[in-house]
């Protein structure tokens, strides 16, 4: 297994003295609490962090962990030396972090024992009464195609299960969810039970799944509606026409507005993600403007520039 | 677990709804400290009146993140409702500069 150097973690000195422990830990702790922080690791860097702080916070099992040595560099592989804890006592001072299964091996084979007595009285790892299981969450993955028509997708799970010995592995799963038609990003599927088991006839947790969606080519969702950006012709814009545009349903014949200017949004009503209400399709014009790169195509733009008497930045008092 | 079988679960949204003994359970704690979450402001009921509570399963995701909140980072009530209000005002922002964003 590999070393886990805590204080680096922690970002703090190995003289650092416990009040500037707490600090780091609350700062760290505000930093990547996966509820708050939008970075992608937010959840592991939170476990690591908390599985630091419960060593360091600990006088007694930072003294142990202190007394393996300054020179074990992170990720080195380590073996616990043999009675490296001779001498040290642990109370088994409760968890603050709450997951002791989250920890990593490491700290599993440092610290393991003593926690599992801590827990359940002298050499039984059980807890005697029930205990519900902890709840899991994961991010499901869909395109729009699925939250139009309603899909099933299958996810992989990769759950953290305890042995009767205090081990900790990881088993894989995968399960097969139903996405409703008509969710939006952000939309959470609760699967009643399919988080961590119960223990002594404990209730299971829960398995909340957040939908994400995949970036679409040219859609951008927010909620219902889908937002597209549409590009026409200057003589589109400024004379109006009919024009093609794609929409989830297919490509329908729209009406440009004589007199349009780029920026300007129509919005097709109901052609959004199904619902009650559904959402709606805005359409936002952009106005495209052919390339100068043949002596035709410059003779017209020069010839636009003879007809019209037009000052793009009156407006800016130039 | 049968490969083949389809799991249909609860979509949490605003449509959903949980009685005051499904949230709490839901949430692994008591129905007293959801009623405390609905003083604080935290959760809001879909009826007021306390006879028939009943929450969306929006609900639901900002009670279990209150209590993750609490338990993690030490916040009183206060300081959770403060924390979820600024959370969801934030992830508004940020759909908001998704939109804007080009090719986004």
């Amino acid at each position: 297994m590999e070393f886990k150097d805590y204080y680096q973690i922690m970002g703090v000195k190995r003289d650092a003295g416990q009040d500037e422990i707490k600090r780091a830990y609350r700062k760290l702790a505000r930093k990547y609490h996966p509820d708050v922080s939008k970075e992608s690791d937010a959840e592991r860097r939170f476990k690591e962090v908390g599985e630091a702080y419960e060593v360091l916070k600990d006088p007694e099992k930072r003294a142990a962990y202190d007394q393996l040595g300054a020179n074990w560099k992170a990720g080195q592989e380590f073996h616990p030396p043999p009675g490296w804890d001779a001498g040290f006592e642990f109370k088994g001072g409760g968890f603050t972090g709450g997951d002791a299964s989250a920890f990593s091996d490491f700290f599993e084979s440092l610290f393991g024992e003593h926690i599992a007595s801590g827990f359940g009285g002298a050499g039984n790892v059980h807890r005697r009464s029930q205990v519900h299981g902890g709840d899991h969450h994961a991010k499901v993955l869909i395109d729009l195609d699925d939250a139009l028509h309603g899909a099933t997708r299958t996810i992989t799970l990769h759950t953290p299960a305890v042995d009767e010995q205090g081990h900790v592995s990881t088993s894989e799963r995968r399960l097969n969810v139903r996405i409703p038609k008509g969710v939006k990003p952000g939309q959470h599927i609760r699967l009643a039970n399919q988080g961590s088991p119960g223990v002594m006839g404990g209730r299971n947790g829960d398995l909340y799944l957040e939908i994400e969606f995949r970036p679409h080519p040219f859609y951008r969702i927010d909620g219902r509606d889908l937002y597209l950006n549409l590009p026409v012709a200057p003589w589109e814009a400024a004379l109006g026409a009919s024009v093609k545009a794609p929409t989830p349903d297919g490509i329908i014949d729209l009406k440009v507005p004589a007199g349009s200017s780029g920026g300007r949004k129509l919005r097709i009503k109901g052609r959004g993600i199904p619902g009650s209400p559904p959402g709606d399709l805005y359409v936002i014009l952009q106005v495209a403007l052919p390339a100068a790169d043949t002596a035709q195509a410059k003779a017209a733009y020069r010839s636009m520039e003879q007809q019209f008497a037009f000052n793009p930045r009156s407006g800016l008092g130039v | 677990m049968i490969d083949k079988e389809i799991l249909s679960g609860l979509l949490l949204d605003a449509e959903s709804s949980l009685t005051l003994a499904e949230l709490s359970r839901c949430c692994g704690v008591h129905a007293e400290f959801i009623m405390e979450m609905v003083e604080e402001g935290i959760l809001d009921p879909l009826d007021p009146n306390p006879n028939c509570w009943r929450f969306s399963g929006v609900s639901l995701l900002r009670a279990n993140r209150a209590l993750r909140l609490r338990r993690d980072l030490g916040l009183n009530l206060a300081g959770v409702g403060l924390a979820l209000d600024l959370i969801d005002e934030i992830e508004q922002l940020r759909s908001r500069l998704k939109l804007l964003e080009p090719g986004g």
